[in-house]
């Protein structure tokens, strides 16, 4: 294992040229991933009776067929985009960051908080302060397992796992609160619900008269961001050699539990942002089912995006056409909306089945271009003797 | 509160054997796993498509062993699938099991919704009373009045320590976990190892799903689970690898959780979602105090390849 994983800088540096066979395996096999999932799909809806050409026409209809599907395909991209950017950093770190539900709910519970709290401050105040309240709470509830990962090796798959049920019940507790919604218990509904948002805490719309707002333009720029994090600066270079080989890294004088807790941090960070945005951007209050599942489908788009924040960009798109169109599909063939569910658990299960190939595919070209080099290095150094 | 009445403290143990049976079946299966040094994250999954397929067997047939049969095979298919990915294909092993844990949950809903649609309840296990046992006062109503699958969680306590320390096969499994490239070498099938532990901890993890669906709830829904999988994959870390620490880890767990069911039955004023917050907690609070305190199998969350060290 470690002989394929090792890092060697020089070997970075001097691939200064377009890889093209890095980019055709990091989209071939998650492509393949997908075309498999929608295959086995089809013998699943022919189980179900249901028309497989009528569902997936459904289902593209619904994602791209009119403005407002394609601009809601979006607004379900954006929080995916900004917790598989928190994945891809945890990941690349090999931190396993299971906990983007309970990040994203901590995000939402500051971002609601905060302008309820201070319903007459202007909005180029509240808004900044809501998204930074937010991403401060989510790498709080990141901080939490890194730390007791890097420092005491607890397990952060389970701790982030029972912290994604300790998030929901703070919410529920909050939101049976000091949070509950005035007018539900004025009212004696007693919804699970906060108060709506003050109105200039929300989000401008791009396009009138849909949902999509100005976080899917924030979410690219965060993207794009944490491209240049992970592979122009020190701190991300660092973050990746710790994921790729915390024993060479420890050596050569990096501080692997750091860096362990600084991307689960970050991670927590940007799925807590993605709470906010979903509450400040689309709800304009917090109710209980805010996460809609995003911490689980961010960490299915970063994987099929090949952990590269721009690869994911296309993959949060795919997914957020697939969660809107599955709906559409959902009332079209009534086949229940969980087949996507089902999908995208075989989507992970393809697509971390076929990483060991494609890292051993790499490893041998790799390994076959450095004796091609040196070999001619040698042949050169020859003639000029 | 007037004082804790005999009575109450006796629901309070009956109700944490039953809340314990889903966690035992799950963690001791999930043990030979993690000891063959296979990690499998998808318990949870695993146990919902088995909580419905048992449900549903159940519906159809009336036949609760049917039911048990299926939950067990379903479980099984899954635990193939997780070792074809994880020990053939050596995924990356908490990925995979999210995979699969997605996998569980998405089917289970999907084969819920079309093929039940409502909620439905079935006659699952009745309590079996034990002559002469069942009557000692305080331990009978316990410990001797409870369902077939609750007795089998508790027996299959010792069987798995027996299995794995006592056996051959246990050695095997044992060896292939802390030194595959050892093993390998005495000629051991470390692939063949990981397959059969991998399968027979999924298929426990199936008759945990039947547990909740056949014995102790009588029905299905969506999520039935709530994440009882995640925390049986939690006990097997507190339980330090050995059948006994898991039950000590369940028992705890389950007492602890008990005790909150109960002091929302008595209307004991906490908020409710503090006392369902608190087992999660707790399992975080074991995590650490246990971790370090027992070495995990050296191989263990590392697919094994010839020639590797």
């Amino acid at each position: 294992m470690l002989s394929e994983r090792s890092i060697s800088p020089e070997k970075a540096s001097s691939r200064k040229a377009v890889d093209w066979g890095a980019i055709v395996v990091n989209v071939a096999l998650p492509f393949a991933g997908v075309i498999v999932a929608l295959f086995v799909g089809v013998i699943m809806l022919l189980l179900l009776k249901a028309d497989p050409i009528a569902a997936y026409t459904a289902l593209v209809q619904g994602a791209v067929g009119s403005t407002f599907g394609l601009t809601q395909s979006l607004v379900k991209a954006t929080p995916l985009l900004l917790v598989g950017s928190g994945i891809c950093i945890a990941f690349r770190a090999n931190v396993i960051n299971i906990g983007g539900e309970g990040q994203i709910i901590m995000g939402a519970l500051a971002g609601t908080a905060l302008p309820l709290a201070f319903p007459t401050v202007p909005g180029y105040i509240l808004i900044p302060g809501a998204c930074l309240a937010g991403f401060m709470a989510g790498a709080f509830w990141g901080f939490i397992p890194g730390i007791l990962k890097a420092r005491l090796k607890v397990n952060e798959i389970l701790s982030t796992i029972m912290l994604n049920a300790i998030a929901l019940q703070v919410m529920n507790l909050l939101l049976q609160g000091p949070l509950m919604d005035p007018e539900g218990i004025a009212h004696g509904t007693f919804l699970n619900q906060s108060a709506q948002l003050p109105h200039q805490a929300y989000l401008a719309r791009l396009v009138p008269q849909t949902l999509l707002h100005t976080g899917a333009i924030l979410a690219l720029v965060v993207a794009i961001a944490c491209y240049f994090f992970l592979w122009r600066t020190g701190l991300g270079f660092n973050i990746r050699a710790v994921g790729l080989n915390p024993a060479a890294s420890r050596y050569s004088g990096i501080d692997v539990p750091f860096y362990e807790a600084l991307s689960m941090t970050l991670a927590g960070g940007l799925a807590g942002l993605a709470g906010v945005i979903e509450v400040i951007g689309v709800q304009h209050r917090l109710m209980s089912g805010i996460t809609g599942g995003y911490g689980f489908t961010g960490i299915v788009a970063a994987l099929l995006g090949s952990l590269h924040p721009l690869g994911l960009i296309p993959a949060s798109v795919f997914f957020g056409g697939l969660l809107v169109g599955a709906d559409k599909m959902q009332r079209a063939v009534q086949v229940p909306s969980s087949l996507i569910t089902a999908m995208l658990g075989l989507i992970v299960l393809f697509v971390s089945g076929s990483s060991l190939w494609a890292r051993r595919w790499m490893a041998h070209r790799d390994a076959s271009t450095a004796r091609r080099n040196s070999m001619a290095g040698a042949s050169a150094r020859g003639e000029e003797a | 509160m007037s004082g804790i009445s005999p009575d109450v403290m006796i629901g309070i143990f009956s109700t944490m054997m039953a809340l314990a049976t889903p966690f035992l079946y799950a963690a001791l299966g999930e043990t030979f796993a993690q000891r063959s040094g296979v990690v499998n994250l998808g318990v949870d999954g695993i146990m919902l498509i088995s909580a419905f397929a048992a449900f549903y067997v159940v519906l159809l047939t009336n036949n609760l062993w049917l039911g048990l049969l299926a939950a067990a095979l379903v479980g099984l298919a899954m635990g193939l699938l997780m070792s074809v990915v994880s020990v053939s294909l050596k995924a990356e092993q908490g990925v995979s099991g999210i995979g699969l844990y997605m996998l569980g949950m998405g089917l289970s809903s999907l084969l819920f919704k079309v093929l039940v649609g409502t909620v439905k309840t079935v006659q699952g296990f009745r309590g079996v009373a034990i002559p002469v046992l069942s009557d000692i006062p305080f331990i009978g109503p316990v410990l001797f009045r409870n369902s077939v699958l609750v007795y089998g969680a508790f027996l299959l306590v010792p069987l798995s320590y027996f299995v794995l320390e006592k056996t051959t096969l246990g050695l095997k499994i044992k060896a292939v976990g802390q030194n595959p490239a050892a093993a390998d070498s005495v000629g051991i099938s470390v692939n063949g190892i990981r397959y059969f532990s991998v399968c027979l901890g999924a298929a426990l993890a199936g008759i945990a799903g039947a547990s909740l669906s056949i014995s102790l709830l009588n029905l299905f829904q969506d999520n039935l689970t709530a994440g009882q999988g995640f925390i049986a994959v939690a006990l097997v870390y507190f339980g330090g690898w050995n059948p006994w620490g898991v039950l000590v880890g369940a028992l705890l767990f389950s007492v602890v959780n008990s005790i909150q069911l109960w002091m929302q039955v008595l209307g004991v004023k906490i908020p409710s979602a503090v006392a369902v917050m608190l087992p999660y907690v707790l399992t975080i609070v074991a995590l650490t105090v246990s971790v370090n305190r027992v070495r995990q199998p050296a191989a263990l969350n590392k697919p094994f390849e010839r020639g590797e060290s």
